[in-house]
């Protein structure tokens, strides 16, 4: 059984996690689309850690002695996830940047060909 | 017919409509095969009517058909997503002098004919967003289940929010003000901002009017929505409306 202070203070924490993370999103420093998958992770820890018999079972279930541990695997995994996410977003910002730069260059050499032309 | 406003653009071809000069934005991201036929109607419809195809990043001849019909066309870089597409042509609408902005989009579904009926209430100003809606709610409308009962939840959720009976949140068949123009242009949701930009207006303090318009069913293509990205988006959309709860908007901005 996990002890009772690691439940309270897993919880506490994932209560912090999700009150960060709303905080960031109201103040328009965080969209939505990028905070689903932290919410997420906030939520399960949540759950996990003050529904105690079901952290047990799902220790019991996949071989892992002490349930607090497997609270510390699963947030690992939970970030693991994140930071995968994060990786596609960062591949596809800077293929999208390289455009722009692309676009940006190309226009403004119009733009100077355009100025130099002699009407 | 005089022209009050002299603008540096051709306007020459823009006459005016009622008094206001008005534009139809028409998003179009892989649209070939329905866009020509949509642009020669909404000639024939509405032969007043000035029009910008905002191209969201296509990859077929969207934009050729688009110039073809004679069209100015906006071509985005790379897709930016249907929020990001209708908010260019609102900043178009808005640096071009335009005074009410339509969106019509560009697979066919919206009938140019019906384009009066949605533009009427704005220029009696009885509403700064008028959104045409189908007639008969959800009648004849296919789609995933997924989608069907997100459409009806956010029906519910919004009509709450904003206190105000609300039928069909989804429909992109709607026409806006100049204030709603400066405020849509500043600032406009992203995956699907039809739902939210209906709250962000009430926030501000602005008036939103449904009106029945006969919707056809897609001409082309299928809807880019699937189940799963019908329930993320949800999941999102309803977040956002959540947490807009908690956030403090500025009173409707003056005309400057």
């Amino acid at each position: 059984m996990t002890p009772f202070r690691v439940s309270v203070a897993a919880a506490l924490a994932a209560l912090i996690l999700l009150a960060v993370i709303f905080e960031l999103i109201r103040s328009r420093r965080l969209q939505e689309r990028y905070a689903l998958l932290w919410l997420l992770t906030g939520l399960v820890i949540f759950v996990l850690a003050i529904w105690r018999s079901l952290l047990g079972r799902a220790s019991d279930l996949v071989g892992i002695a002490y349930p607090p541990s497997a609270l510390f695997i699963l947030a690992a995994f939970f970030i693991l996830l994140v930071l995968l996410h994060y990786s596609t977003v960062i591949s596809r910002l800077s293929e999208q940047n390289t455009r722009l730069a692309q676009r940006l260059a190309l226009l403004e050499n119009r733009l100077r060909e355009a100025e130099d032309r002699p009407d | 017919m005089a022209t009050q406003s002299k603008t540096l653009e051709k306007s020459a071809v823009e006459p005016q409509r009622s008094r206001l000069r008005s534009i139809a934005i028409v998003p179009a991201h892989n649209e070939e095969a329905s866009l020509g036929a949509l642009l020669a109607e909404l000639r024939v419809a509405e032969p007043d009517l000035a029009v910008v195809v905002i191209n969201d990043g296509s990859t077929d001849g969207t934009a050729r058909v688009a110039a073809a019909a004679g069209a100015p066309v906006v071509t985005l870089p790379f897709n930016v997503g249907i929020g990001g597409t209708v908010q260019t042509g609102y900043q178009y609408a808005l640096e071009h002098g335009f005074e009410v902005a339509i969106q019509v989009d560009g697979d066919g579904q919206h009938d140019p004919t019906e384009i009066g009926r949605v533009l009427e209430p704005i220029f009696d100003d009885r509403a700064d967003l008028v959104v045409g809606t189908r007639f008969v709610s959800g009648g004849g409308y296919r789609g995933t289940r997924v989608r069907r009962v997100g459409i009806h939840i956010f029906a519910r959720v919004v009509s709450l929010m904003v206190g105000q009976r609300v039928s069909d949140t989804t429909s992109g068949f709607r026409a806006v003000n100049r204030k709603a123009l400066r405020l849509f242009a500043g600032e406009y949701p992203h995956d699907y901002p039809e739902v939210e930009s209906i709250v962000l207006l009430s926030r501000h303090g602005l008036r939103m009017l449904e009106v029945p318009v006969r919707m056809r069913v897609r001409e082309t293509g299928s809807s880019s929505i699937t189940a799963l990205r019908a329930a993320y988006y949800m999941i999102k959309v309803l977040l956002a409306l959540f947490i807009g709860l908690f956030r403090r908007y500025p009173s409707p901005q003056e005309e400057q």
